[in-house]
């Protein structure tokens, strides 16, 4: 019988590397990156897909971790904040100051990479449309533009 | 080693952590044998608990106990001690816990709370101000006069009423003011409670060593306030109390009060002081959990036909909701600075705290601030109105000056006030005031501008203290260890700033430990009031010298002088008058080693202190007295496009100019600044806790209760006056919460040029504005 208590053995990809968990069905994925995985990057915060602080890459979209399932993970590449290597966007986050408490800046931070590696040249309608799903309580939104516009800008002149 | 002090924009120094995932908030970390809590709160917001039926909860397997409040005896508060940690008797809000469930797991301490039956007897329900104060009206304390005062002479109350506080301002001679006023004005205004929303909602996890230890690990603004109140109610020594805070998830006020650890050290205690974390879910953190408070307020000014003020009158009536918390505190606050930064000699304020049953409050960033003011600058705006005369220029003949006193009588200098006027004429150029407060600009589309100005002070304890420590490692770098929290504004990177400035060295070079451990970090009254880098920062210099001192003492032998000619900079102890004679600091830092090998000194440890002085507790009579140290002045305005048809618009532009003293790190005084105004904006525009009949909370999610998103965040502009506190280092003004105040009664300013109608509540939502249009009252 299906049971949300059953716990299976699955392996699930992430950041590049294969992981073996025990999980519930019931069990969303932030709960067992955050628990299982000791990856404590994606945050949970109204775990109720409203604010976006943990947002997490699959196949390299952003989805709200705290919306998915573990079991629907499987299969599909997950990239947490974790997986992340110096990359443009999180040195530039940095020297825009695109933060405060940064609670909310492993997904902020998350969505900006997926959306500058999908849309490489979005204008600011994109951009609005993609970050309207994360929340900040610090900030007033400026610096996490900057950061967003200014990544997209290193790339556009890379391509030139 | 070059010197990066003050002025510069250096970024938080915990900055790479943060963009790794790595930054580690109190969610993030567990401990061996750790069990879970889940809250059970109640359903009704009054009603008498008739039974706690609790045995199928207990039966679950995995399940260790479950506790009530009918377990213990015992009542909180840090002014009036009111308020259970778990309801007993009765429930006095919507959300207000009942019970608590221990079990291995989060699930299954959530599938007992779910078989706790909870049987109520709904009570009549106090669900607004009005309701508090009209005769007759249902008590939400009945015991009021039987509760513990912490403090002699801080709350007034009114027995057999909801009236828990009564501050009073008496300033000058009213009559005489009413006699010289050839224009008086009259308004009210409403503003609903409101909530924090903290990205990271409260948790924390406690336990109790075998020996008797209680350990606390908290998201908390106030970590030695926890301590010392866990201490009093459970008549622990405080010293064996250990609390423990790591970067914190946003505050805002919202966590400035012993809340979620007095429930968790009572699980704790239930299963043999096992740790147990517990965790608010969002809609916890929302409802259960304290929140901002709402105002009903009626405001009368008198002015000469000159635009002078004669002559005020405020009546500021505080939803506190069930509990007092710091509700009163507000209270108080807001009648010391009723006027808002202008000049009136006649005033007359009462300012009054009511139970009612809602969510309890405590503080919010601006300290009841944010609601006065909307009251004061839209009844400015009227005045300007009835006189015939520019909203900013009545602003800058009244704008408060050195030789003025405040409402409480203090004197002004431009040390303790600064430069309103400076901050005044400034926006009036940033924000092209000259071009015209409204143009419409066809297709139904209208384009205004509202100004309001602000100030605030802090209301701290007057012996409120805080303390620095520094070592000097042996590459040099040095440690900065303070008890103030990291909740966002980059605190500990300005301290390190001031420090550096002080040595003359690299602020880079500076370590500060970004834990606060009460067991170890010198204290700090709390992380809140725009204080921090006041009072730490004071104290950081106090170690400064004191730790120049010693580098002196042990260089002067070194470099056989006497110690006056020595000087500290870039790392090195040099002669005045000869600096390429030096030592590096890295080689006596730690002890100095004479070439035979005897050596001086030792680690070189500084120490310092700073405590509040001067400060005078209000007078009940006539409201005299001194809450703060000095006051930022600023003064903002908001630009919208309105859409005359359907009441819909857009906030343009958003303008701040405050007087901060000394800017510290200009981008991280930018950023706390916008952020102040992205959430002032938020709550003149969306915000509110929405209680249906029967106090029933509507709206506990971020999906109900809408904040200002991405995008739709203005054009900010961002501007500082410099006019030296010369207490504050190097002559600093707290201005971590100034961005928030004038910022909704600025919009509604704006809006209500657009919309020619006056708009004298928030919420503005195109309904409200809409029916303010039709004459119908919200
Ligand atoms: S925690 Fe997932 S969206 Fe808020
Ligand atoms: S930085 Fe605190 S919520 Fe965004």
């Amino acid at each position: 019988m299906f049971s949300l208590q059953k716990k299976e053995f699955m392996d699930l990809n992430i950041n590049g590397e294969k992981k073996s968990v025990v999980i519930r069905s019931a069990d969303t994925l932030l709960d067992v990156l955050r628990n299982q995985l000791g990856l404590t990057g994606a945050k949970p915060s109204c775990k109720n897909g409203d604010c976006g602080a943990c947002t997490v890459l699959i196949d390299g979209w952003p989805v709200k971790s705290c919306l998915m399932l573990a079991v629907e993970a499987v299969g599909h590449e997950i990239t947490s904040i974790e997986g992340l290597k110096e990359t443009a966007m999180q040195k530039t986050f940095i020297d825009c100051f695109a933060f405060q408490c940064g609670y909310c800046t492993s997904g902020f931070i998350m969505n900006c990479h997926g959306l500058s590696r999908i849309h490489p040249g979005a204008d600011y309608g994109i951009i609005r449309e993609w970050l309207q799903s994360n929340l900040c309580r610090c900030t007033g939104y400026e610096e996490i533009t900057d950061a967003i516009k200014s990544v997209l800008d290193q790339n556009a002149a890379l391509e030139q | 080693m070059e010197t990066v002090g003050i002025g510069v924009s250096i970024p938080r120094k915990e900055s790479p952590d943060k963009v790794t995932g790595l930054a580690r908030y109190n969610t993030d970390f567990t401990s061996p044998g750790l069990l879970y809590a889940w809250m059970v709160t109640s359903i009704y917001a009054h009603a008498n608990i008739k039974s706690i039926n609790i045995s199928d909860a207990i039966k679950i397997s995995g399940v260790h106990a479950v506790i009530t409040g009918d377990s213990y005896s015992l009542l909180c508060g840090p002014v009036i001690e009111d308020r259970p940690p778990l309801a007993k008797g009765k429930v006095r809000y919507f959300g207000e816990p009942v019970a608590v469930v221990v079990a291995d797991s989060e699930e299954k301490a959530k599938e007992a709370a779910g078989k706790i039956m909870v049987e109520y007897e709904p009570l009549p329900v106090v669900n607004s101000i009005k309701g508090a104060i009209k005769k007759g009206s249902p008590l939400v304390h009945e015991n009021l006069a039987f509760y513990k005062q912490v403090k002699p002479n801080e709350i007034f109350f009114k027995p057999g009423t909801n009236i828990v506080q009564h501050v009073k301002i008496r300033k000058g001679d009213l009559k005489k003011g009413w006699e010289q006023s050839e224009i008086v004005v009259e308004a009210e205004f409403s503003l609903p409670q409101s909530n924090h929303i903290a990205m990271e909602p409260r948790n924390v996890r406690a336990e109790i060593k075998g020996d008797g230890q209680v350990v606390i690990n908290t998201s908390t603004q106030a970590p030695f306030d926890v301590q010392e109140m866990l201490a009093q109610y459970f008549n622990l020594d405080a010293t064996r109390v250990i609390v423990h805070v790591p970067l914190v998830g946003g505050g805002f006020g919202g966590k400035t009060t012993a809340q979620l650890e007095i429930i968790a050290y009572l699980a704790s205690k239930a299963v043999n002081g096992r740790p147990v974390k517990l965790i608010e879910s969002r809609e916890q953190d929302m409802t259960s959990s304290p929140c901002h408070l709402g105002l009903e307020s009626k405001v009368k000014i008198g002015a000469s036909r000159d635009g002078k003020i004669q002559a005020a009158q405020f009546t500021f009536i505080v939803d506190v909701g069930a509990y007092v918390d710091s509700g009163s505190k507000m209270t108080r606050a807001m009648a010391a600075d009723c006027t808002g930064p202008y000049k009136i000699d006649n005033v007359r304020c009462d300012s009054y705290s009511v139970y009612t049953n809602h969510t309890y409050v405590t503080a919010f960033r601006g300290f009841g601030r944010l609601s006065y003011v909307f009251a004061i600058e839209r009844t400015m705006e009227k005045l300007a109105f009835a006189l015939g005369m520019d909203p900013l220029e009545l602003r800058l003949i009244n704008a408060l000056k050195p030789g003025d006193t405040t409402p409480t009588l203090v004197g002004l200098n431009y040390s303790n006030i600064g430069n309103l006027s400076e901050c005044l004429s400034r926006l009036k150029t940033l924000i092209n005031w000259d071009e015209g407060v409204r143009t419409e600009t066809g297709n139904y589309k209208v384009r205004s501008k509202g100004v309001s100005c602000l100030w605030k002070t802090s209301s701290s304890p007057p012996d409120a203290t805080s303390g620095a420590i520094i070592t000097i490692n042996r590459d040099g770098t040095l440690n900065l260890n303070v008890g103030a929290v990291e909740i966002g504004p980059g605190t500990k990177t300005s301290l390190a700033q001031i420090l550096a400035e002080r040595l003359k060295m690299d602020a880079n070079k500076i370590h500060v430990a970004m834990e606060v451990n009460t067991g170890v970090s010198p204290n700090h009254w709390k992380t809140v009031a725009s204080m921090t880098n006041y009072m730490v920062g004071n104290a950081v210099l106090d170690a400064a010298e004191d730790l120049i001192h010693q580098i002196l003492k042990i260089a002067s032998i070194v470099l056989m002088c006497p110690p006056e000619v020595l000087e500290v900079g870039g790392g090195k102890v040099y002669m005045k008058e000869e600096p390429q004679i030096s030592i590096d600091i890295k080689e006596i830092g730690n002890g100095y080693e004479n070439p035979n090998g005897h050596s001086i000194g030792g680690q070189i440890i500084g120490r310092g202190n700073f405590i509040m002085h001067q400060l005078l507790p209000m007078d009940h009579a006539t409201g005299r007295g001194r809450l703060g140290p000095a006051w930022a002045v600023g003064a903002q305005a908001v630009e919208v496009e309105f859409d005359t048809r359907n009441c819909t618009y857009k906030i343009l532009k958003a303008a701040t100019v405050i007087d901060a003293g000394k800017v510290l790190n200009p981008k991280c005084a930018k950023g706390v600044v916008m952020g102040g105004m992205c959430m002032g904006l938020g709550y003149g525009s969306r915000e509110q806790n929405l209680y249906a009949q029967g106090g029933k909370r509507e709206n506990p999610q971020l999906r109900t209760y809408h904040l200002m998103r991405f995008g739709e965040n203005p054009e900010y502009i961002v501007d500082f006056v410099e006019t030296p506190h010369v207490i504050g280092p190097y002559g600093m003004r707290g201005i971590a919460e100034h961005g928030i105040i004038g910022i909704p009664a600025a919009l509604a300013n704006a809006l209500s040029v657009a919309a020619q109608v006056e708009l004298n509540c928030t919420p503005l939502t195109p309904e409200v504005i809409w029916r303010t249009k039709k004459g119908e009252s919200k």
